[in-house]
């Protein structure tokens, strides 16, 4: 592995770990929110030891997201240098944005959630949790806002003098259809996780015969909440493969595994990729697979008869659909790349005819700049099959979390929570499925993306920082380790915690 | 409003900003003063648990400030923050580590469960408290000292040097640097104590502890201006940058109003703050520290002046015109600035409304106590 290799893992890295950490915050944030509100509304006391419960989780988890977040914002500096200065002036003002208004109203009102139950009254500690269930939720907002830029650039120029793309509308970097749907998406997947999580826990409590009057209301608080957070996540997520399928359709192609494009194009419910498949030739897609007919069409371009353009289409080009090859895009982005040094060479020599010429040669096949620095089309593909099955994880999971909200829902209406042992085991079993729906889909997100940084911009290879590949080795190690260790505790602490049970929030029994 | 301002305007304002976060910055670092004298300053476990606790409260906000401190340059200086972060890479990865391990360790120190014993996560504090002082004095200084950078015509940037900002500890000009900001955050730490603290025997040792630490920190402030004052810096003018005498002096002395005047007014606050002690002398001397801290980062990059002089190619040193963010962005960003103050008011609001002083009783019956 080289330099690449190793600046891209250390970022994957971080931010999986970051990631493992955040869909918990946002949705649980809400959670103890109307756990909080329930409490204030009836008074019964016992709210308040559920509410108490859920936010001592919340705060083990809340610090190593944030002691895990600390390095996000720093990394696209000490590693991807040159990424960020090409799109900083895009990229740095929804990161600074959040620190201003999302990351001091968590940390500020943080403090009060925690300690302030005897010092501020209940309303204003009850404003505090809402504000901090807010801030976790602007957050996201603002990094979605920066990553959804990536996915599809708008609202900027190239300033061909600075050698950097430059911000020309906020409002169409904030309001991009892409930041809106992957923001709508992100939390979505947030909330879910976090009610699997507190359906998980509780059903622990059931299955052990404790504190189950506790268990059964957090059971039907969660799984309403998670019921709603999931359709709202169906809908996001139906946008989200339409914004893909209109702004990213390699990325698309990848997620489905589709080489040769196809009008009423079906969704793969179920299969298994063939590895020795390559673009151009005969192979099958698959050793074998079940489709849903139409569903792709549908989901991409909502119209059942929509050609949806494969591998092959995007590489080699269809006439038909009038869609270029990627040969043709790197001659053009080589053109582009020629004609912007041939401007600084004329500009250097003070010819400003030869340079205002070559600026305007190179305004012609600006759009393709980034492809001039691929060699071969078969360099623009990303990885397949982790796309793919990433992808797949992740409806499948979501999927199956529906099935599973309904059926507890229904249990907790009937009270027959406590007698159906099965439908307790497999949602304890299904804790860890919400995070790993959660990774697959920021894989399928970044990963699907790939070899481009800034979608159709700028390659990963060509943000990276000037460092030695040893450079980037240690501090992965070092990430690798320290990560690792935290995560230990932290789940460790979490298990401690919970094992101890709700009533840990009475007075005087908890100190350790 | 901002539309109209000229982009050097603009750009000022936006110095100005990095400036005052990186006052507040060392303002906050009185709970990594705190943290490093925790050790010393207790007797007992009950006492420890209780400094604890009374700075585990209030570590959120500089780490956020550090955060945003980031993103800003980020957002308004792109520049900078490609050439230092990718540059000095070790020197940022070793400080980023330091405030990890400080993220986790107050909640987790007393848990169960949290595998490695409350000694480690104290010991985590320790080096926190120590370490990001010091080095975010030795980075400070690196701004007067410069970096080992070239800025190429594509505007990407490569460091010359492999310890990747280590080789700052060998500049005798930065440790000084790192050393005072390390003590001056360790005397916020002990005025924090005076101010907050009921307990008669804690507060007692802080008192004792707080006059050596004062005169000292005081000897070391005054020898860091002092050598700002006599070394050259970098300016620039039509023909580039070229290296001048008492640059930094001249800069003093140039700008009364934005530069001299904050950092004596600052100075004078933090020495006043040091004599009042328990009689609200954390509030002399924080307001002290954000002035003078303001004072000596915009003095390097005020008006155009290069404020990262690259010691190995005097022409890519950074200015705040060369490193900028584009006139839309900076004009955006300043809009979003104008929120900050509602930042600042719910941050008194709730300060003032947790303000009553931590009791061990407190710690013993609260469930959420660290």
């Amino acid at each position: 592995m080289d330099l690449i290799d190793w600046s891209r893992a250390q970022f994957a890295l971080t931010a999986i770990y970051h990631f493992l950490f955040v869909p918990l915050t946002l949705g649980l944030s809400f959670l103890v929110a109307i756990m909080e509100t329930i409490y204030i509304k009836t008074g019964d006391e016992k709210w308040l030891k559920t509410t108490k419960f859920w936010v001592k989780l919340f705060g083990i988890n809340f610090v190593i997201g944030v002691a895990t977040g600390l390095i996000m914002e720093f990394e696209f500096g000490t590693n991807w240098a040159a990424y960020s200065w090409i799109v900083g002036d895009i990229f740095g003002a929804p990161l600074a944005i959040e620190g201003i208004f999302a990351f001091f109203l968590e940390s500020t009102f943080f403090v009060v959630l925690f300690f302030g139950w005897d010092r501020v009254s209940k309303g204003f500690h009850l404003t505090s949790t809402w504000l901090v269930a807010i801030g976790t939720n602007l957050s996201a907002l603002w990094i979605l806002v920066a990553n959804g830029w990536m996915q599809y650039p708008v609202g900027m120029n190239f300033n061909p003098d600075s050698m950097r793309y430059e911000m020309g509308n906020f409002w169409e970097v904030i309001f991009s259809p892409v930041a809106v749907a992957k923001f709508l998406h992100t939390i979505g997947g947030g909330y879910v996780t976090a009610a699997i999580f507190v359906v998980g826990v509780s059903a622990w409590f059931l299955l052990r015969g404790r504190e189950t009057q506790f268990a059964r209301r957090s059971i039907i608080v969660a799984s309403s909440f998670g019921l709603f957070a999931s359709l709202f996540l169906l809908l996001s997520g139906d946008e989200s493969a339409h914004q893909v399928a209109q702004k990213q359709p390699m990325k698309l192609a990848a997620m489905e595994g589709l080489y040769e494009g196809e009008g009423r194009a079906g969704i793969v419910a179920f299969g298994i990729l063939n590895p020795d498949k390559k673009v151009g030739d005969d192979l099958p897609e698959f050793y074998g697979d079940i489709q849903i007919p139409y569903a792709l069409s549908l989901l991409g371009y909502h119209d059942i008869n929509a050609f949806v353009p494969g591998i092959n289409d995007l590489i080699e080009g269809n006439k038909q659909f009038h869609i270029m090859s990627a040969s043709e895009k790197i001659e053009r982005g080589r053109a582009a790349l020629s004609d912007l040094s041939a401007y600084h060479e004329a500009k250097k020599i003070g010819d400003t005819s030869a340079a205002m010429a070559s600026l305007k040669a190179f305004d012609a096949n600006q759009s393709y700049m980034g492809y001039g620095h691929f060699n071969d089309p078969l360099q623009t593909i990303p990885p397949i099959a982790l796309t793919f099955y990433s992808f797949h994880v992740m409806v499948g999971l979501g999927s199956f979390f529906i099935v599973l909200f309904i059926v507890l829902l229904y249990l907790g209406m009937t009270n027959e929570l406590l007698t159906t042992r099965w439908a307790l085991w497999i949602t304890f079993m299904s804790i860890p499925l919400g995070f790993v729906a959660c990774e697959a889909g920021w894989i399928v997100a970044e990963v699907g993306r790939q070899p481009w940084v800034i979608q159709d911009l700028l390659p990963t290879m060509k943000g990276v920082s000037a460092l030695s590949t040893t450079t980037v080795k240690i501090t992965f190690w070092a990430f690798a380790i320290l990560f690792t260790t935290l995560l230990i505790a932290e789940i460790k602490i979490m298990m401690a915690a919970i094992a101890k049970g709700p009533h840990i929030a009475e007075k005087g029994e908890d100190h350790v | 409003m901002f539309e109209t301002w000229d982009l050097l305007w603009l750009q000022n304002y936006w110095w100005g900003i990095v400036s005052l976060l990186g006052g507040f910055l060392a303002m906050m670092l009185f709970v990594q003063g705190g943290q490093a004298l925790i050790p010393a300053l207790s007797k007992n476990d009950a006492e420890k648990t209780l400094l604890y606790n009374v700075f585990g409260r209030k570590w959120e906000l500089g780490f956020t400030t550090l955060v945003l401190f980031g993103g800003a340059i980020f957002a308004a200086f792109p520049l900078f923050y490609a050439v230092s972060f990718g540059g000095a890479y070790y020197a940022w990865m070793v400080l980023l580590f330091s405030f990890i391990i400080q993220a986790v360790s107050y909640e987790y120190r007393t848990k169960k469960g949290n595998t490695y014993g409350s000694r480690t996560y104290e010991l985590f504090l320790s080096i926190n408290g120590y370490l990001a002082p010091f080095l975010i004095g030795v980075i400070i200084s690196t701004l007067f000292s410069g970096g080992a950078f070239i800025v190429d015509e594509s505007n990407l940037s490569h460091w010359v040097i492999n310890t990747r900002g280590l080789e700052a500890l060998s500049v005798p000009f930065n440790v000084l640097g790192g050393i005072s900001v390390m003590m001056l955050s360790r005397v916020l730490g002990l005025l924090y104590i005076l101010n907050t603290v009921v307990d008669k025997s804690i507060a007692h040792n802080a008192e004792k502890k707080l006059r050596i630490e004062m005169v000292v920190t005081t000897a070391f402030l005054t020898s860091y201006a002092v050598w700002i004052f006599i070394v050259p810096g970098v300016s620039a003018n039509d023909a580039g940058v070229i290296i001048e005498a008492n640059r930094y002096f001249y800069t003093f002395i140039n700008h009364p109003i934005w530069v001299l005047s904050p950092f004596i007014i600052g100075l004078g606050l933090f020495l006043l703050g040091g004599l009042r002690g328990a009689k609200s002398g954390f509030w002399f001397a924080t307001t002290g520290t954000v002035l003078m801290v303001f004072a000596l980062l915009f003095s390097t990059g005020i008006n155009g002046e290069p404020y990262y002089p690259s010691y190995v190619d005097i022409q890519s040193s950074l200015s705040i015109v060369n490193s900028s963010g584009s006139r839309y962005t900076l004009v955006v960003m300043s809009y979003v600035s104008l929120f900050v103050p509602v930042v600042l008011g719910y941050i008194v609001v709730v300060w003032r409304a947790m303000m009553r002083p931590i009791t061990h009783d407190e710690i013993k019956n609260d469930p959420f106590s660290y």
